[in-house]
């Protein structure tokens, strides 16, 4: 196998595709969490209306450097962070910058469904009230839940408790809370991974028709479904040679090349299923 | 079997006689000590009961509507203490019920780093752990004379509202109701923290992830998640406030008059029973018998109302597991 230290993080040609409809510039040089290392080296430019994949083995930091999009890592004690995240023409790492504000622009779905303990209107609303929502707010609540592909299937009971909800249902009810005040970005942390495969295809089904409405980066384990549904892929690693565990970018490329011919050969190994 | 290989060596063995027994008689130890603490529930009610059947009988209904203690003309009526008893615990309750939650909010919702959290909780907790005599002296030579002023202020400028419309007395219904206040405040405190904590991290996540801040996190998922459970603790701790002695004995005046002014004297059931227990006849024990059984009753439906919404609410939480 080779050594993890031996593979560049660059000259693999995403340094030059940064430009022409990025939304978000992600450029993680180093992630601690206290004295933990957790991320390192890690450039990611995710490109308007498509969906962006992080692949990688357990540990490797994916969730991690999605997290760094939104600035949930903050919510982590002892989180330190270097290198940038341009959106909308700012750093959003930048002094000036909110986090919560941050947050209302790129929406999060987690790998657990997490409705709240309310009622599916409300837990569609939610954000809407966050953000003093002037408008109509059934419509919109209509919209997300269309959105979601949720809508047929629990528009004669929008009272009933979101957890009365299946497994699957749950999770589009949480995409349609997420979409409801129409977020530039959209992020999914393995937003399948609780999900049975019918469930699993139907949120592919819907990633696909929302990435025309929303950018979407999704971290995933299944290579499968990042073949399916992705644009783009990033494939990540870690480096466990100074004795921690730190993830890194390997490669970063469209899709269609990563999966047919990859640039290094760690990223070969992997998608043939040599390690994981 | 014939056909199984054969083996030098089994380890494995039935449980023997003696371990079956063991077994059982623990179970049946177990049993017996379980329904023990029910026997003497049962036990109690029925002591105290028999010995105020006399009383019930003697003045029926018109004991609770009484507002009488007189042991002499041998007239006696509790309505004052049951009163006293609601409008103390109702108060602590409203003090004591938005402090705890308040510090249960703080100790539950990272603003402390761990280690001082865990410190804090058990400070709080140890706030139970103090005699009640103690925080009856504490009202006595600290807290009547601090509250002095802002009554006389209280008073004199919003004396036309009933809340108000005594001067202190010293002792009184609104010292008595600080510090049951305080002593309330670990229950309210530890029992809607936990409810806090037991709310999944992924909802409050979802809610950070949304673009809320702490505060619309806290106020918007929280506390309605915990919700059940916070008012779960908020009915436990007036079952405590409600039976509650020897503080109030000492700070509540011990007059059997009822009235909404805070810094009127006035008495509830507990301390009625305490004060007068040491000197009565036989007739009289039978009344304080019969206001044991008020306080009582009062005191097991107010806790069976609390256990019962406890029993909700982690069954609510299920669903979110």
């Amino acid at each position: 196998m080779v050594s993890a230290t031996a593979t560049a993080t660059n000259g693999n040609g995403h340094e030059n595709g940064v430009g022409d409809g990025v939304v978000i510039d992600c450029r993680i040089e180093n992630l601690y969490y206290g004295d933990f290392h957790a991320v390192r080296d890690t450039h990611v430019p995710i490109r308007k209306g498509t969906i962006t994949a992080f692949i990688g083995p357990s540990g490797c930091g994916k969730s991690t450097a999605l997290r760094c999009v939104n600035r949930m890592n903050d919510l982590v004690r002892g989180f330190r962070f270097s290198g940038h995240v341009h959106f909308r023409g700012q750093d959003i790492y930048g002094r000036s910058i909110d986090p919560v504000a941050v947050r209302r622009s790129i929406g999060m779905v987690f790998q657990q469904p997490n409705p709240f303990a309310m009622s599916i209107y409300r837990n569609v609303a939610f954000g809407l009230r966050l953000n003093r929502f002037k408008g109509d707010v059934d419509e919109q609540v209509e919209r997300a839940l269309r959105g979601a592909a949720l809508w047929d299937e629990v528009k004669d009971k929008l009272s009933a408790s979101g957890l009365s909800l299946s497994g699957g249902q749950q999770q589009r009810l949480c995409i349609a809370r997420a979409i409801a005040t129409e977020p530039e970005v959209l992020l999914m942390d393995e937003p399948c991974s609780a999900l049975d495969p019918i469930a699993t295809r139907r949120i592919e089904e819907l990633m696909l028709e929302l990435k025309e409405r929303f950018t979407i980066a999704i971290v995933t384990h299944n290579l499968q479904q990042a073949a399916r549904v992705a644009d783009w892929t990033g494939f990540m690693m870690v480096d466990t040679s100074r004795g921690g565990r730190t993830g890194y970018l390997v490669e970063f490329e469209e899709t269609k090349k990563l999966f047919d011919e990859p640039a290094e050969d760690l990223t070969r190994e992997y998608l043939q299923g040599e390690f994981s | 079997m014939s056909s199984a290989p054969p083996r030098a060596v089994t380890i494995s063995r039935p449980p023997s006689a003696r371990e079956i027994f063991v077994n059982r008689a623990f179970r049946g130890l177990t049993h017996v000590f379980a329904w023990a603490t029910i026997v003497l529930l049962a036990y109690i009610l029925f002591e105290i009961g028999s010995l105020a059947v006399p009383a019930m009988n003697e003045y029926g209904a018109d004991f609770v509507t009484g507002t009488t203690w007189d042991a002499n003309r041998e007239e006696f009526g509790v309505l004052p203490e049951i009163m006293g008893t609601l409008y103390t615990s109702l108060i602590a309750l409203v003090i004591g019920g938005a402090l705890g939650v308040a510090v249960a909010i703080v100790l539950s919702q990272g603003f402390l780093p761990p280690v001082l959290e865990h410190l804090m909780k058990n400070i709080v907790e140890l706030l139970a752990a103090i005699p009640s005599v103690v925080y009856g002296l504490w009202g006595i030579f600290v807290v009547i004379p601090t509250v002095r002023g802002p009554a006389e202020w209280l008073h004199e400028h919003l004396g036309f509202l009933p809340f108000f419309d005594t001067r202190l007395s010293g002792p009184g219904i609104l010292p008595a109701s600080l510090v049951l206040s305080i002593m309330v405040l670990p229950t309210v405190a530890a029992i809607s923290r936990e409810a806090m904590v037991a709310v999944p991290h992924k909802l409050r996540e979802a809610a950070f992830g949304l673009g809320a801040t702490r505060w619309e996190t806290i106020l918007g998922v929280v506390l309605p998640t915990a919700s059940a459970g916070i008012f779960g603790a908020v009915v436990l701790a007036f079952g405590r406030a409600l039976g509650e002695t020897m503080a109030l004995a000492m700070l509540v005046g011990n007059a059997n008059v009822f009235g909404w002014s805070l810094f009127s004297p006035g008495n509830t059931l507990a301390s009625l029973l305490a004060n007068h227990f040491p000197e009565a006849g036989r007739v009289e024990v039978g009344a304080l018998m019969y206001a044991a059984l008020v306080l009582t009753a009062i005191t097991l439906i107010v806790n069976v109302i609390g256990s019962l919404i406890m029993i909700r609410a982690s069954s609510k939480m299920q669903g979110l597991r």
